[in-house]
Protein backbone atom coordinates (compact mmCIF):
# COMPACT_ATOMS: atom_id res chain seq x y z
CA UNK A 1 0.00 0.00 0.00
CA UNK A 2 1.06 3.47 -0.76
CA UNK A 3 2.41 5.16 2.68
CA UNK A 4 0.44 8.63 1.74
CA UNK A 5 -2.95 5.91 1.71
CA UNK A 6 -1.42 3.46 4.57
CA UNK A 7 -1.19 6.57 6.60
CA UNK A 8 -4.46 8.09 6.10
CA UNK A 9 -5.86 4.64 7.30
CA UNK A 10 -4.08 4.79 10.06
CA UNK A 11 -5.13 7.93 11.32
CA UNK A 12 -8.51 7.26 10.49
CA UNK A 13 -8.96 3.50 11.98
CA UNK A 14 -7.16 4.90 15.22
CA UNK A 15 -9.52 7.85 15.11
CA UNK A 16 -12.73 5.39 14.50
CA UNK A 17 -11.14 3.38 17.54
CA UNK A 18 -10.86 5.93 19.32
CA UNK A 19 -14.05 7.33 19.35
CA UNK A 20 -15.43 4.37 20.08
CA UNK A 21 -14.01 4.96 23.75
CA UNK A 22 -15.54 8.40 23.99
CA UNK A 23 -18.85 6.16 22.93
CA UNK A 24 -18.43 4.41 25.97
CA UNK A 25 -18.53 6.90 28.15
CA UNK A 26 -21.58 8.68 26.38
CA UNK A 27 -23.32 5.66 26.64
CA UNK A 28 -23.61 6.35 30.18
CA UNK A 29 -25.17 9.84 30.10
CA UNK A 30 -27.24 8.43 27.10
CA UNK A 31 -29.02 6.06 29.88
CA UNK A 32 -29.69 8.25 32.69
CA UNK A 33 -30.78 11.10 30.33
CA UNK A 34 -33.25 8.53 28.66
CA UNK A 35 -34.80 7.13 31.33
CA UNK A 36 -35.12 10.25 34.02
CA UNK A 37 -34.44 13.47 31.89
CA UNK A 38 -31.29 13.82 34.07
CA UNK A 39 -27.96 15.14 32.40
CA UNK A 40 -25.37 13.23 34.72
CA UNK A 41 -22.43 15.22 35.01
CA UNK A 42 -20.85 12.76 37.49
CA UNK A 43 -20.82 10.22 35.19
CA UNK A 44 -17.04 10.72 34.56
CA UNK A 45 -16.59 10.85 38.02
CA UNK A 46 -17.82 6.97 38.35
CA UNK A 47 -15.54 6.33 35.84
CA UNK A 48 -13.19 6.87 37.36
CA UNK A 49 -13.98 5.81 40.63
CA UNK A 50 -14.69 2.50 39.13
CA UNK A 51 -11.58 1.95 37.56
CA UNK A 52 -9.85 2.91 40.72
CA UNK A 53 -11.38 0.76 42.74
CA UNK A 54 -10.74 -2.13 40.41
CA UNK A 55 -7.15 -1.01 39.77
CA UNK A 56 -6.96 -0.88 43.90
CA UNK A 57 -8.40 -4.32 44.58
CA UNK A 58 -6.09 -5.93 42.19
CA UNK A 59 -2.90 -4.01 43.63
CA UNK A 60 -3.93 -5.56 47.21
CA UNK A 61 -3.50 -8.55 45.05
CA UNK A 62 -7.03 -9.48 44.34
CA UNK A 63 -7.89 -11.47 41.27
CA UNK A 64 -9.07 -10.05 38.53
CA UNK A 65 -12.15 -11.92 37.71
CA UNK A 66 -13.26 -11.48 42.18
CA UNK A 67 -11.66 -7.97 41.46
CA UNK A 68 -13.95 -7.05 38.63
CA UNK A 69 -16.86 -8.79 39.68
CA UNK A 70 -16.86 -7.02 43.53
CA UNK A 71 -16.50 -3.63 41.53
CA UNK A 72 -19.23 -4.55 39.60
CA UNK A 73 -21.19 -5.34 42.64
CA UNK A 74 -19.93 -1.60 44.35
CA UNK A 75 -20.80 0.15 41.02
CA UNK A 76 -24.65 -0.99 41.12
CA UNK A 77 -24.65 -0.22 44.92
CA UNK A 78 -23.67 3.31 44.17
CA UNK A 79 -25.66 3.91 41.59
CA UNK A 80 -28.96 2.33 43.57
CA UNK A 81 -27.55 4.29 46.50
CA UNK A 82 -27.11 7.87 44.42
CA UNK A 83 -30.76 7.55 43.61
CA UNK A 84 -32.11 7.35 47.00
CA UNK A 85 -30.43 9.78 48.24
CA UNK A 86 -29.84 12.71 45.75
CA UNK A 87 -32.50 12.09 43.49
CA UNK A 88 -35.36 10.54 45.21
CA UNK A 89 -35.66 13.63 47.09
CA UNK A 90 -35.55 16.11 44.19
CA UNK A 91 -38.19 14.34 42.54
CA UNK A 92 -40.73 16.83 40.58
CA UNK A 93 -37.90 19.88 40.72
CA UNK A 94 -36.89 21.46 37.82
CA UNK A 95 -34.28 19.84 35.78
CA UNK A 96 -31.29 22.46 36.69
CA UNK A 97 -32.05 21.37 40.22
CA UNK A 98 -30.73 18.05 39.36
CA UNK A 99 -28.21 18.82 37.22
CA UNK A 100 -26.66 20.95 40.06
CA UNK A 101 -27.24 18.15 42.22
CA UNK A 102 -25.06 16.08 39.96
CA UNK A 103 -22.27 18.23 40.16
CA UNK A 104 -22.24 18.42 43.56
CA UNK A 105 -22.60 14.62 43.25
CA UNK A 106 -19.38 14.73 40.82
CA UNK A 107 -17.47 16.15 43.81
CA UNK A 108 -18.66 14.20 46.26
CA UNK A 109 -17.65 11.02 44.41
CA UNK A 110 -14.21 12.13 43.02
CA UNK A 111 -13.11 13.24 47.23
CA UNK A 112 -14.58 9.80 48.54
CA UNK A 113 -12.87 8.00 45.85
CA UNK A 114 -9.42 9.82 46.77
CA UNK A 115 -10.02 9.35 50.54
CA UNK A 116 -10.57 5.59 50.05
CA UNK A 117 -8.12 4.82 47.39
CA UNK A 118 -5.55 7.81 47.80
CA UNK A 119 -4.43 9.68 45.32
CA UNK A 120 -1.46 8.71 43.42
CA UNK A 121 -2.34 7.51 39.73
CA UNK A 122 -1.88 3.73 39.04
CA UNK A 123 -0.83 1.51 35.53
CA UNK A 124 -3.49 -0.57 34.42
CA UNK A 125 -2.90 -3.55 33.01
CA UNK A 126 -5.39 -6.24 31.57
CA UNK A 127 -2.90 -8.69 29.68
CA UNK A 128 -3.67 -6.88 26.57
CA UNK A 129 -0.63 -4.59 25.67
CA UNK A 130 -1.31 -1.19 24.10
CA UNK A 131 1.06 -2.13 21.01
CA UNK A 132 0.21 -2.26 17.33
CA UNK A 133 -0.49 -5.01 15.70
CA UNK A 134 2.63 -6.92 14.16
CA UNK A 135 0.79 -8.35 11.16
CA UNK A 136 -0.61 -4.87 10.17
CA UNK A 137 2.31 -3.47 10.35
CA UNK A 138 4.59 -5.23 8.16
CA UNK A 139 2.28 -6.38 5.41
CA UNK A 140 0.29 -2.71 5.34
CA UNK A 141 2.62 -1.36 7.41
CA UNK A 142 -0.07 0.89 9.15
CA UNK A 143 -0.08 0.82 12.88
CA UNK A 144 -2.80 -0.05 14.46
CA UNK A 145 -2.89 -1.00 19.05
CA UNK A 146 -4.00 -4.23 19.45
CA UNK A 147 -5.95 -2.89 22.80
CA UNK A 148 -8.12 -0.36 20.34
CA UNK A 149 -9.37 -3.26 18.75
CA UNK A 150 -10.12 -5.32 21.92
CA UNK A 151 -11.60 -2.06 23.48
CA UNK A 152 -14.13 -1.84 20.06
CA UNK A 153 -14.90 -5.29 20.40
CA UNK A 154 -15.78 -5.17 24.29
CA UNK A 155 -17.55 -1.54 23.69
CA UNK A 156 -19.31 -3.77 20.74
CA UNK A 157 -20.11 -6.50 23.25
CA UNK A 158 -21.26 -3.94 25.85
CA UNK A 159 -23.85 -2.61 23.04
CA UNK A 160 -25.35 -5.81 22.02
CA UNK A 161 -25.94 -6.82 26.10
CA UNK A 162 -27.79 -3.22 26.55
CA UNK A 163 -29.65 -3.52 22.98
CA UNK A 164 -31.04 -7.08 24.13
CA UNK A 165 -31.92 -5.98 27.61
CA UNK A 166 -34.05 -2.69 26.40
CA UNK A 167 -35.56 -4.83 23.81
CA UNK A 168 -35.95 -8.22 25.01
CA UNK A 169 -36.68 -7.44 29.00
CA UNK A 170 -39.71 -6.74 30.40
CA UNK A 171 -37.32 -4.42 32.76
CA UNK A 172 -35.85 -3.07 29.32
CA UNK A 173 -39.46 -2.51 27.90
CA UNK A 174 -39.99 -0.67 31.57
CA UNK A 175 -37.63 1.44 30.78
CA UNK A 176 -38.30 2.53 27.69
CA UNK A 177 -41.59 2.81 28.33
CA UNK A 178 -40.83 5.58 31.20
CA UNK A 179 -38.17 7.33 28.83
CA UNK A 180 -41.55 7.82 26.43
CA UNK A 181 -43.82 8.80 29.00
CA UNK A 182 -43.74 9.28 33.11
CA UNK A 183 -47.06 9.65 33.88
CA UNK A 184 -48.32 7.08 31.75
CA UNK A 185 -45.76 4.20 33.16
CA UNK A 186 -46.98 5.41 36.40
CA UNK A 187 -50.38 4.50 35.60
CA UNK A 188 -50.13 1.40 34.70
CA UNK A 189 -47.95 0.15 37.41
CA UNK A 190 -44.79 0.14 36.75
CA UNK A 191 -42.64 2.11 39.91
CA UNK A 192 -40.44 4.73 38.34
CA UNK A 193 -38.27 4.72 41.53
CA UNK A 194 -36.94 0.96 40.89
CA UNK A 195 -36.39 1.70 37.28
CA UNK A 196 -34.41 4.85 38.19
CA UNK A 197 -32.29 2.80 40.21
CA UNK A 198 -31.94 0.74 37.39
CA UNK A 199 -30.57 2.62 35.28
CA UNK A 200 -28.37 3.98 37.83
CA UNK A 201 -26.83 0.69 38.48
CA UNK A 202 -26.83 -0.07 34.38
CA UNK A 203 -25.17 3.35 34.12
CA UNK A 204 -22.52 2.25 37.09
CA UNK A 205 -22.01 -0.95 35.37
CA UNK A 206 -21.03 0.88 31.63
CA UNK A 207 -18.70 3.14 33.46
CA UNK A 208 -16.79 0.56 34.98
CA UNK A 209 -16.47 -0.96 31.75
CA UNK A 210 -15.43 2.56 30.35
CA UNK A 211 -13.08 3.12 33.38
CA UNK A 212 -11.18 -0.30 32.31
CA UNK A 213 -10.87 1.02 28.57
CA UNK A 214 -9.90 4.14 29.68
CA UNK A 215 -7.70 3.38 32.40
CA UNK A 216 -5.59 1.35 30.29
CA UNK A 217 -5.02 3.96 27.79
CA UNK A 218 -4.26 7.05 30.07
CA UNK A 219 -3.50 5.38 33.44
CA UNK A 220 -5.89 5.32 36.50
CA UNK A 221 -5.87 8.44 37.64
CA UNK A 222 -7.78 12.23 38.73
CA UNK A 223 -7.79 12.91 34.97
CA UNK A 224 -10.09 10.30 34.10
CA UNK A 225 -12.57 12.54 35.14
CA UNK A 226 -11.98 14.47 32.10
CA UNK A 227 -13.08 11.90 29.89
CA UNK A 228 -16.60 13.49 30.79
CA UNK A 229 -16.27 16.40 28.74
CA UNK A 230 -14.54 14.26 26.18
CA UNK A 231 -18.52 12.46 26.03
CA UNK A 232 -20.23 16.00 25.57
CA UNK A 233 -19.53 16.81 22.28
CA UNK A 234 -20.18 13.20 21.49
CA UNK A 235 -23.98 13.80 22.91
CA UNK A 236 -24.20 16.65 21.14
CA UNK A 237 -23.97 15.07 17.75
CA UNK A 238 -25.41 11.90 18.57
CA UNK A 239 -28.73 13.00 20.67
CA UNK A 240 -28.69 12.86 24.56
CA UNK A 241 -31.16 9.98 23.92
CA UNK A 242 -30.35 7.77 21.87
CA UNK A 243 -27.72 4.78 22.30
CA UNK A 244 -26.55 4.33 18.36
CA UNK A 245 -26.37 8.08 18.43
CA UNK A 246 -23.58 7.87 21.03
CA UNK A 247 -21.97 5.07 19.06
CA UNK A 248 -22.16 7.06 15.38
CA UNK A 249 -21.57 10.53 17.34
CA UNK A 250 -18.31 8.55 18.93
CA UNK A 251 -17.30 7.38 15.64
CA UNK A 252 -17.23 10.60 14.11
CA UNK A 253 -15.53 13.04 17.07
CA UNK A 254 -12.78 10.35 17.47
CA UNK A 255 -12.59 10.28 13.43
CA UNK A 256 -12.74 14.13 12.75
CA UNK A 257 -10.29 14.62 15.29
CA UNK A 258 -7.82 12.71 14.59
CA UNK A 259 -7.79 13.41 10.91
CA UNK A 260 -8.28 17.21 11.88
CA UNK A 261 -4.71 17.05 14.24
CA UNK A 262 -2.86 15.58 11.52
CA UNK A 263 -4.13 17.14 8.47
CA UNK A 264 -5.17 20.16 9.06
CA UNK A 265 -3.78 20.85 12.82
CA UNK A 266 -0.25 21.73 10.98
CA UNK A 267 -1.86 24.69 9.51
CA UNK A 268 -2.70 26.05 12.65
CA UNK A 269 0.99 24.97 14.29
CA UNK A 270 -0.97 22.01 16.22
CA UNK A 271 -2.49 21.17 18.88
CA UNK A 272 -6.14 21.30 17.65
CA UNK A 273 -7.04 17.53 18.76
CA UNK A 274 -8.41 19.15 22.53
CA UNK A 275 -10.86 21.65 20.99
CA UNK A 276 -11.35 20.73 17.65
CA UNK A 277 -14.25 18.03 18.78
CA UNK A 278 -16.18 21.15 20.29
CA UNK A 279 -15.99 23.04 16.60
CA UNK A 280 -17.43 20.01 14.94
CA UNK A 281 -20.42 19.67 17.11
CA UNK A 282 -21.35 22.93 17.22
CA UNK A 283 -21.02 23.62 13.62
CA UNK A 284 -23.63 20.01 13.90
CA UNK A 285 -25.65 22.10 16.56
CA UNK A 286 -26.29 24.35 13.44
CA UNK A 287 -27.88 22.01 10.85
CA UNK A 288 -29.30 19.73 13.75
CA UNK A 289 -30.22 21.09 16.49
CA UNK A 290 -31.94 17.93 17.90
CA UNK A 291 -28.55 15.69 16.82
CA UNK A 292 -28.24 13.00 14.52
CA UNK A 293 -30.64 10.27 16.26
CA UNK A 294 -32.34 12.71 19.11
CA UNK A 295 -35.72 11.83 19.45
CA UNK A 296 -37.84 12.51 17.26
CA UNK A 297 -41.20 13.75 19.21
CA UNK A 298 -43.95 12.14 16.95
CA UNK A 299 -46.62 14.61 16.76
CA UNK A 300 -49.47 12.90 15.79
CA UNK A 301 -52.60 12.73 17.69
CA UNK B 1 -90.32 -2.76 31.16
CA UNK B 2 -88.05 -5.20 29.96
CA UNK B 3 -84.70 -3.45 31.08
CA UNK B 4 -82.61 -5.87 32.85
CA UNK B 5 -82.08 -4.22 35.98
CA UNK B 6 -78.64 -5.25 37.65
CA UNK B 7 -78.73 -6.85 41.25
CA UNK B 8 -77.75 -4.44 43.92
CA UNK B 9 -73.88 -4.94 44.89
CA UNK B 10 -71.45 -4.03 47.01
CA UNK B 11 -69.50 -0.57 46.12
CA UNK B 12 -66.59 -0.93 44.45
CA UNK B 13 -65.40 2.15 44.90
CA UNK B 14 -66.27 4.79 47.25
CA UNK B 15 -65.33 8.19 47.06
CA UNK B 16 -66.06 10.44 50.23
CA UNK B 17 -66.34 13.84 50.54
CA UNK B 18 -63.03 14.15 49.07
CA UNK B 19 -60.90 17.51 48.82
CA UNK B 20 -58.10 18.36 46.81
CA UNK B 21 -54.78 20.40 47.01
CA UNK B 22 -52.58 21.36 44.06
CA UNK B 23 -48.94 23.04 44.67
CA UNK B 24 -50.71 23.40 48.72
CA UNK B 25 -52.90 26.35 47.75
CA UNK B 26 -54.93 25.72 44.58
CA UNK B 27 -58.49 24.15 46.03
CA UNK B 28 -60.12 22.05 43.21
CA UNK B 29 -62.32 19.77 44.58
CA UNK B 30 -64.30 20.86 47.29
CA UNK B 31 -65.93 18.06 48.60
CA UNK B 32 -66.67 14.92 46.27
CA UNK B 33 -68.46 12.38 46.69
CA UNK B 34 -69.57 9.10 44.58
CA UNK B 35 -69.81 5.58 44.14
CA UNK B 36 -69.58 2.72 41.78
CA UNK B 37 -71.29 -0.32 42.22
CA UNK B 38 -69.51 -3.63 41.76
CA UNK B 39 -70.39 -4.28 37.69
CA UNK B 40 -71.75 -0.25 37.05
CA UNK B 41 -70.60 1.82 34.47
CA UNK B 42 -70.92 5.10 36.30
CA UNK B 43 -70.36 8.73 33.98
CA UNK B 44 -68.28 11.46 35.81
CA UNK B 45 -69.96 14.75 33.53
CA UNK B 46 -69.07 18.21 33.93
CA UNK B 47 -67.39 20.73 31.66
CA UNK B 48 -63.69 21.66 31.08
CA UNK B 49 -61.99 22.16 34.17
CA UNK B 50 -64.93 20.59 36.03
CA UNK B 51 -62.62 18.72 38.23
CA UNK B 52 -63.09 15.31 36.46
CA UNK B 53 -59.42 14.21 35.94
CA UNK B 54 -58.49 15.47 38.87
CA UNK B 55 -61.10 13.05 40.75
CA UNK B 56 -59.91 10.14 38.59
CA UNK B 57 -56.20 10.79 39.43
CA UNK B 58 -56.78 11.39 43.19
CA UNK B 59 -58.59 8.15 43.11
CA UNK B 60 -55.55 6.03 40.93
CA UNK B 61 -53.36 8.22 43.40
CA UNK B 62 -51.59 10.03 40.62
CA UNK B 63 -51.53 13.63 41.80
CA UNK B 64 -48.60 13.29 43.79
CA UNK B 65 -46.51 12.81 40.60
CA UNK B 66 -48.65 16.97 40.07
CA UNK B 67 -48.20 18.31 42.99
CA UNK B 68 -51.86 17.65 43.85
CA UNK B 69 -52.67 16.21 47.36
CA UNK B 70 -56.05 14.58 48.65
CA UNK B 71 -56.38 16.85 51.71
CA UNK B 72 -59.38 15.17 53.18
CA UNK B 73 -61.85 12.68 53.23
CA UNK B 74 -61.09 8.94 51.77
CA UNK B 75 -61.40 6.62 48.87
CA UNK B 76 -62.34 2.97 49.88
CA UNK B 77 -62.17 0.06 47.18
CA UNK B 78 -63.93 -2.55 48.20
CA UNK B 79 -64.12 -1.44 51.77
CA UNK B 80 -60.55 -0.48 52.11
CA UNK B 81 -58.81 2.50 52.12
CA UNK B 82 -56.43 3.44 49.41
CA UNK B 83 -55.89 7.21 49.68
CA UNK B 84 -52.26 5.89 50.75
CA UNK B 85 -51.52 3.06 47.94
CA UNK B 86 -48.75 3.75 45.35
CA UNK B 87 -50.40 3.62 41.79
CA UNK B 88 -48.46 0.20 41.63
CA UNK B 89 -50.30 -1.44 44.37
CA UNK B 90 -53.25 -0.14 43.11
CA UNK B 91 -52.74 -1.43 39.65
CA UNK B 92 -52.11 -4.98 41.35
CA UNK B 93 -55.37 -4.82 43.22
CA UNK B 94 -57.35 -3.96 40.43
CA UNK B 95 -57.51 -0.59 39.34
CA UNK B 96 -55.89 0.83 36.64
CA UNK B 97 -56.10 4.37 34.88
CA UNK B 98 -56.73 4.55 31.17
CA UNK B 99 -55.35 8.58 30.90
CA UNK B 100 -57.07 11.49 29.02
CA UNK B 101 -55.26 11.94 25.88
CA UNK B 102 -54.36 8.07 25.81
CA UNK B 103 -50.60 8.70 26.89
CA UNK B 104 -49.50 5.33 24.69
CA UNK B 105 -45.75 5.16 24.65
CA UNK B 106 -44.97 6.17 21.64
CA UNK B 107 -41.85 4.82 20.51
CA UNK B 108 -42.65 1.26 21.52
CA UNK B 109 -44.65 -0.69 19.26
CA UNK B 110 -48.31 -1.43 19.75
CA UNK B 111 -47.77 -5.11 21.38
CA UNK B 112 -45.08 -3.83 23.55
CA UNK B 113 -47.28 -1.12 24.72
CA UNK B 114 -49.94 -4.19 25.72
CA UNK B 115 -46.92 -5.88 27.46
CA UNK B 116 -46.49 -3.03 29.66
CA UNK B 117 -49.30 -3.29 30.88
CA UNK B 118 -48.53 -6.28 32.75
CA UNK B 119 -45.35 -5.35 34.44
CA UNK B 120 -47.28 -5.07 37.79
CA UNK B 121 -48.02 -9.27 37.09
CA UNK B 122 -44.49 -10.23 37.43
CA UNK B 123 -41.48 -11.66 34.75
CA UNK B 124 -43.83 -13.25 31.68
CA UNK B 125 -45.21 -16.31 33.09
CA UNK B 126 -48.34 -17.57 33.73
CA UNK B 127 -51.86 -16.09 31.37
CA UNK B 128 -50.00 -12.51 29.39
CA UNK B 129 -50.04 -14.39 26.47
CA UNK B 130 -53.69 -15.87 26.81
CA UNK B 131 -54.83 -12.07 27.75
CA UNK B 132 -52.84 -10.69 24.55
CA UNK B 133 -54.98 -13.08 22.54
CA UNK B 134 -58.23 -11.50 24.92
CA UNK B 135 -57.14 -8.32 24.24
CA UNK B 136 -56.81 -8.68 20.41
CA UNK B 137 -60.21 -10.53 20.43
CA UNK B 138 -62.02 -7.21 21.58
CA UNK B 139 -59.56 -4.96 19.33
CA UNK B 140 -58.92 -7.11 16.31
CA UNK B 141 -57.41 -3.96 14.98
CA UNK B 142 -54.50 -4.14 17.02
CA UNK B 143 -53.81 -6.87 16.13
CA UNK B 144 -53.58 -5.57 12.38
CA UNK B 145 -51.22 -3.17 14.01
CA UNK B 146 -49.17 -4.99 16.93
CA UNK B 147 -45.71 -4.09 15.34
CA UNK B 148 -46.31 -0.76 14.53
CA UNK B 149 -44.89 2.00 16.54
CA UNK B 150 -47.84 3.65 18.87
CA UNK B 151 -46.69 7.11 18.18
CA UNK B 152 -47.64 6.24 14.32
CA UNK B 153 -51.16 4.83 14.69
CA UNK B 154 -54.25 6.67 14.17
CA UNK B 155 -56.38 8.57 17.35
CA UNK B 156 -58.97 5.62 17.62
CA UNK B 157 -56.20 2.97 17.51
CA UNK B 158 -54.07 4.89 20.40
CA UNK B 159 -57.37 4.91 22.36
CA UNK B 160 -57.56 1.30 21.61
CA UNK B 161 -53.91 0.35 23.11
CA UNK B 162 -54.37 2.75 26.07
CA UNK B 163 -57.23 0.90 26.92
CA UNK B 164 -55.90 -2.59 25.69
CA UNK B 165 -52.91 -1.72 28.36
CA UNK B 166 -55.36 -1.70 31.32
CA UNK B 167 -56.98 -4.48 30.27
CA UNK B 168 -53.16 -6.40 30.44
CA UNK B 169 -53.14 -5.84 34.27
CA UNK B 170 -56.68 -7.52 34.51
CA UNK B 171 -58.43 -4.98 36.27
CA UNK B 172 -61.53 -4.96 37.99
CA UNK B 173 -62.27 -1.20 38.02
CA UNK B 174 -60.72 1.26 35.36
CA UNK B 175 -61.25 4.56 35.32
CA UNK B 176 -61.25 6.21 31.73
CA UNK B 177 -60.43 9.57 31.29
CA UNK B 178 -61.86 11.10 27.98
CA UNK B 179 -62.24 7.92 25.47
CA UNK B 180 -64.15 10.39 22.84
CA UNK B 181 -61.52 13.02 23.00
CA UNK B 182 -60.45 13.99 19.37
CA UNK B 183 -62.38 11.02 17.67
CA UNK B 184 -64.89 10.93 15.21
CA UNK B 185 -68.26 9.97 15.97
CA UNK B 186 -68.71 6.50 14.61
CA UNK B 187 -65.20 5.64 16.51
CA UNK B 188 -66.55 6.82 19.75
CA UNK B 189 -69.42 4.53 19.34
CA UNK B 190 -67.46 1.39 18.48
CA UNK B 191 -65.17 2.27 21.59
CA UNK B 192 -68.71 2.49 24.02
CA UNK B 193 -69.63 -0.36 22.63
CA UNK B 194 -66.73 -2.22 23.60
CA UNK B 195 -66.42 -0.98 27.21
CA UNK B 196 -69.83 -2.08 27.35
CA UNK B 197 -69.10 -5.22 26.34
CA UNK B 198 -65.80 -5.77 28.65
CA UNK B 199 -68.13 -4.47 31.43
CA UNK B 200 -70.76 -7.29 30.55
CA UNK B 201 -68.71 -10.33 29.52
CA UNK B 202 -65.65 -9.50 32.11
CA UNK B 203 -66.97 -7.93 34.90
CA UNK B 204 -65.13 -4.87 34.67
CA UNK B 205 -66.61 -2.05 36.58
CA UNK B 206 -65.93 1.38 34.51
CA UNK B 207 -65.52 5.27 36.16
CA UNK B 208 -65.64 7.21 32.71
CA UNK B 209 -65.13 11.05 32.99
CA UNK B 210 -66.75 12.65 29.80
CA UNK B 211 -67.61 15.44 28.22
CA UNK B 212 -69.43 13.71 25.48
CA UNK B 213 -72.70 13.68 28.21
CA UNK B 214 -75.30 12.21 25.36
CA UNK B 215 -73.19 9.42 24.82
CA UNK B 216 -71.96 8.62 27.81
CA UNK B 217 -75.68 8.68 29.39
CA UNK B 218 -76.42 6.18 26.80
CA UNK B 219 -73.73 3.68 28.35
CA UNK B 220 -74.09 4.31 31.91
CA UNK B 221 -75.45 2.82 34.28
CA UNK B 222 -75.35 5.85 36.71
CA UNK B 223 -74.17 9.25 36.49
CA UNK B 224 -72.59 12.24 38.62
CA UNK B 225 -72.19 15.67 37.14
CA UNK B 226 -69.47 17.69 38.48
CA UNK B 227 -69.35 21.56 38.51
CA UNK B 228 -66.61 23.96 40.04
CA UNK B 229 -65.22 20.82 41.76
CA UNK B 230 -68.54 19.98 43.12
CA UNK B 231 -71.03 17.26 42.88
CA UNK B 232 -73.72 19.32 41.32
CA UNK B 233 -76.58 16.46 40.34
CA UNK B 234 -76.22 13.08 40.43
CA UNK B 235 -78.76 9.90 39.08
CA UNK B 236 -79.50 6.74 37.21
CA UNK B 237 -78.52 7.49 33.70
CA UNK B 238 -81.56 7.23 31.84
CA UNK B 239 -82.98 9.34 34.30
CA UNK B 240 -80.15 12.32 34.06
CA UNK B 241 -80.53 11.80 29.87
CA UNK B 242 -83.93 13.13 30.49
CA UNK B 243 -83.88 15.36 33.19
CA UNK B 244 -84.45 19.01 32.02
CA UNK B 245 -81.52 20.91 33.06
CA UNK B 246 -78.98 18.46 31.91
CA UNK B 247 -81.03 18.29 28.62
CA UNK B 248 -80.38 22.37 28.70
CA UNK B 249 -76.61 22.72 29.89
CA UNK B 250 -75.12 19.17 28.84
CA UNK B 251 -77.11 17.91 25.69
CA UNK B 252 -77.01 20.67 23.82
CA UNK B 253 -81.42 21.33 24.05
CA UNK B 254 -80.89 24.62 24.61
CA UNK B 255 -79.96 27.93 22.43
CA UNK B 256 -79.10 30.11 25.32
CA UNK B 257 -75.86 28.44 25.29
CA UNK B 258 -74.44 27.02 28.19
CA UNK B 259 -74.96 28.58 31.85
CA UNK B 260 -73.79 28.03 35.15
CA UNK B 261 -76.18 25.10 36.93
CA UNK B 262 -76.17 27.64 39.65
CA UNK B 263 -78.18 30.27 37.18
CA UNK B 264 -81.25 27.77 37.10
CA UNK B 265 -83.87 28.21 39.46
CA UNK B 266 -84.96 24.20 39.55
CA UNK B 267 -81.83 23.25 40.12
CA UNK B 268 -80.96 22.07 43.89
CA UNK B 269 -77.68 21.70 44.56
CA UNK B 270 -76.71 18.93 46.63
CA UNK B 271 -74.69 19.40 49.27
CA UNK B 272 -73.14 15.41 50.56
CA UNK B 273 -72.08 14.81 53.39
CA UNK B 274 -70.69 11.62 54.83
N1 LIG C 1 -51.43 20.12 38.07
C1 LIG C 1 -52.30 21.11 38.32
N2 LIG C 1 -51.91 22.18 39.04
C2 LIG C 1 -52.79 23.17 39.29
N3 LIG C 1 -54.06 23.19 38.90
C3 LIG C 1 -54.51 22.16 38.19
C4 LIG C 1 -53.66 21.06 37.86
N4 LIG C 1 -54.37 20.17 37.15
C5 LIG C 1 -55.62 20.70 37.04
N5 LIG C 1 -55.70 21.88 37.65
C6 LIG C 1 -56.91 22.72 37.76
O1 LIG C 1 -57.92 21.96 38.34
C7 LIG C 1 -59.17 22.23 37.73
C8 LIG C 1 -59.82 20.92 37.32
O2 LIG C 1 -59.04 20.31 36.31
P1 LIG C 1 -59.37 18.89 35.72
O3 LIG C 1 -58.30 18.57 34.76
O4 LIG C 1 -59.60 17.95 36.82
O5 LIG C 1 -60.73 19.18 34.96
P2 LIG C 1 -61.53 18.26 33.94
O6 LIG C 1 -62.90 18.21 34.44
O7 LIG C 1 -60.84 16.97 33.74
O8 LIG C 1 -61.47 19.13 32.63
P3 LIG C 1 -61.34 18.67 31.09
O9 LIG C 1 -62.71 18.32 30.66
O10 LIG C 1 -60.85 19.90 30.42
O11 LIG C 1 -60.40 17.53 31.05
C9 LIG C 1 -58.90 23.15 36.57
O12 LIG C 1 -59.27 24.45 36.95
C10 LIG C 1 -57.42 23.09 36.38
O13 LIG C 1 -56.93 24.34 35.99
MG1 LIG D 1 -59.98 16.09 32.17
Amino acid sequence: MPTQVAFFVEVLAGGLLAGVMYALVALGFVLIYKASGVFNFAQGSMVFFAALTFVSLTERGWNFWLALAVTLVVMVVLGVVIERTVLRPLVNQPQITLFMATIGLTFVLEGLSQLIWGSQPHGLELGIADVPIDWLSQKLNINISQFDIFAAFVAGALVAVLAVFFQKTRIGRALRAVADDHQAALAVGIPLQHIWAIVWAVAGFVALVAGLMWGVRNGVQYALTFTALKALPVLLIGGFESIPGAIIGGLIIGATEKLAEVYVGPMFGGGIESWFAYVVALLFLLVRPEGLYGEKHIDRV
Amino acid sequence: MSAVIKPKTDPILSVINIEVIYDHVILVLKGVSLEVLDGQIVALLGANGAGKTTTLKAISNLLRAERGEVTKGMILYRGERIDRSSPAELVKRGICQVMEGRHCFQHLTVEENLLTGAYTRGYIASGVREELEKVYRYFPRLKERRHAQSGYTSGGEQQMTAIGRALMARPRMILLDEPSMGLAPQLVEEIFEIVRELNRKEGVSFLLAEQNTNIALRYADYGYILENGRVVMDGEGRELAENEDVKEFYLGFSSAGRRSFRDVKSYRRRKRWL
